[in-house]
């Protein structure tokens, strides 16, 4: 009889530990079915898309969907473009948020902390405040439609400075100091010693600003004219207006551009989770 | 000094050209009568009277707005502190979870407001599916006028809850294991845990996340554009999404640049009056 009682006591608490992850399980099994259906959709027969009742697999796997979207908008060249894009804003964003968050940490000149709060204030500021007069000076230099309008206004970010900076605050002055008694100038132990030590914050504003290119959708809708330097996310907005009712070609092209987005995720979630947790704002 | 003009200028150039001036452009902006084309007139305030006295849909577009905001962040705050306190519970496989609740938020929204479209659909759609079992009649999640913005609430809530339970999560590992244990020593269970120690000490970190979140949402654009362009008859007309097509659809720059302001006067406010009450409610250790 005592021995049945302590079976149960050490027992439950495995019970309950299991039961917790199948629900968790379940659940999230559910929230992935968005995506699940994306990529089952994408590869059924397009007439087979809409049928009842509803199967999970169609009668064959329909590689055409992807040809398909690769033909209806140029795919090739929005792909491209997605990518560069991305590249060329965070390559603007860690070069010179990295050089702002040194100046804004670890240099010391008058008015440093005045200039730093407005920095913060813009952070509040809206993007759509900004749209219409970027748009008017992006045609006035004659960027409209162009890679230049594309990267340079996203690039120079409030954030990424903000972010760099309460970073580099972390490193010890002793390092630096030690550095600087060597002879090294701030230049040099800018590049030397405290870039290598923020690989990781680097590696944080790069795969945020990179994610943030990737999904942005206004900007590239007001900025973009011709096919030229068009994005994913635009391209699958045309194929909706156009094509509505061919989904799973839509399918195929929203997987294509959801891809991306999780094998950064996968490989980067730790320096996701790490901007996220440091600052609480990018990429909302 | 020299040294620091030369770190900072890269980033001030770029703040200056593309943040600062145009800020106080759109101000101006919002003060004239600016066709994208053709001639612009001076006309002080008369956007804004418009906006508030003249524009019936602008009163509409503003309702949907609040509801959207209102419901999206108390569904996004309860949703990602609940299943932040769950997962910091089980603690083993935590990550694998958390990683699958945030994976929408590095989606962009143009695809998965497809795929939602997709899932709304009528007589087809998998949620219409669904709920048929149970003996609901076939809805028109996205063509009814009272239900297309509950659809939206609903994608966009599986879209970003996430983000915010990513930061209860860390709020909720950094209070001190001796605490909780000091709390259940003196008898108190689960619940009174919860409302006595973890609650009070995350409270910071959760009205943070309130006001970034109704500063985001306010900006909502993607998921109505998208999903339903503001349609049917503007039941999911919000504001950027007004001023969107103001700007580049009827080409009233002035018009659409006074509605920014309108948007980033909310978001001051809502930002002062919560740093405001964080003042008054939250407590720090």
């Amino acid at each position: 009889m005592n021995e049945i009682k302590t079976n149960r006591q050490t027992y439950r608490p495995i019970i309950k530990k299991a039961a917790n992850h199948i629900v968790l399980t379940v659940l999230a099994f559910i929230f992935l079915i968005p995506f699940l259906g994306m990529v089952l959709t994408s590869l059924k027969p397009e007439t087979e898309v809409l049928l009842l009742p509803i199967r999970i697999f169609g009668s064959r796997l329909a590689m055409e969907n992807y040809q398909r979207a690769w033909t209806f908008f140029p795919f090739g060249q929005f792909l491209f473009n997605s990518v560069f894009i991305a590249l060329c804003t965070s390559l603007v964003a860690v070069i010179t948020s990295s050089m702002s968050g040194y100046a804004f940490s670890r240099l010391h000149f008058r008015g440093r902390d005045l200039l730093f709060t407005m920095y913060l204030g813009t952070l509040m500021i809206p993007q759509q405040v900004t749209v219409i007069p970027l748009f008017i000076i992006m045609r006035r230099f004659g960027w409209y439609d162009t890679y230049a309008a594309m990267v340079l206004p996203v690039g120079f970010t409030a954030f990424g400075t903000f972010l760099m900076r309460q970073f580099l605050l972390t490193i010890p002055y002793e390092i630096e100091d030690a550095a600087r008694i060597d002879g090294c100038g701030a230049v040099e132990s800018f590049i030397r010693i405290i870039l290598p030590m923020a690989k990781s914050s680097i590696a944080t504003l790069l795969i945020f600003t990179f994610i943030n290119s990737w999904k942005s959708f206004l900007w590239p809708l007001i900025i973009t004219g011709s096919d030229r330097v068009k994005t994913l996310p635009l391209g699958i907005y045309m194929f909706n207006g156009q094509y509505g009712t061919d989904w799973s070609g839509l399918m195929s092209a929203a997987s294509i551009a959801i891809i991306p987005s999780f094998l950064v995720f996968i490989l980067f979630q730790k320096y996701l989770v790490k901007g996220i947790t440091m600052t609480g704002l990018g990429g909302r | 000094m020299l040294t620091a003009v030369g770190f900072l200028s890269p980033n001030i150039i770029g703040f200056m050209l593309f943040t600062a001036i145009p800020v106080v452009q759109s101000l101006i902006i919002s003060l004239y009568d600016w066709p994208t084309f053709g001639e612009r007139k001076f006309i002080g305030l008369q956007n804004y009277i418009d906006l508030f006295t003249k524009d019936p849909l602008f009163p509409k577009v503003m309702g949907n707005t609040s509801i959207y905001v209102f419901c999206y962040v108390a569904l996004n705050i309860v949703l990602a502190l609940a299943m932040a306190l769950w997962l910091t519970n089980i603690r083993r496989g935590e990550k694998l979870y958390r990683s699958v609740f945030f994976l929408p938020q590095v989606t962009p929204i143009v695809a998965t407001g497809m795929i939602w479209k997709w899932l709304f659909l009528p007589k087809y759609g998998i949620i219409n599916n669904f709920l048929g079992i149970f003996g609901v009649p076939d809805i028109n999640w996205l063509g009814t006028t009272g239900t297309a913005m509950s659809a939206i609430i609903i994608m966009s809530v599986w879209q970003g809850f996430g983000y915010n339970m990513i930061i209860f999560i860390a709020g909720l590992y950094a209070i001190p294991e001796s605490q909780i244990e000091a709390a259940r020593i003196d008898g108190a269970g689960k619940w009174q845990v919860f409302i006595k120690i973890k609650l009070p000490l995350i409270s910071p970190s959760i009205f943070f996340a309130i006001v970034m979140t109704v500063i985001s949402s306010f900006q909502v654009f993607d998921q109505t554009m998208i999903m339903t362009a503001g349609g049917p008859a503007n039941a999911t007309n919000t504001l950027v999404l007004y001023l969107y097509n103001n700007a580049f659809t009827y080409l009233k720059m002035g018009y659409a640049a006074a509605m920014a302001w309108v948007l980033f006067a909310i978001i001051m406010i809502f930002t002062l009056l919560q740093m405001r009450l964080q003042k008054d409610f939250v407590t720090y250790e």
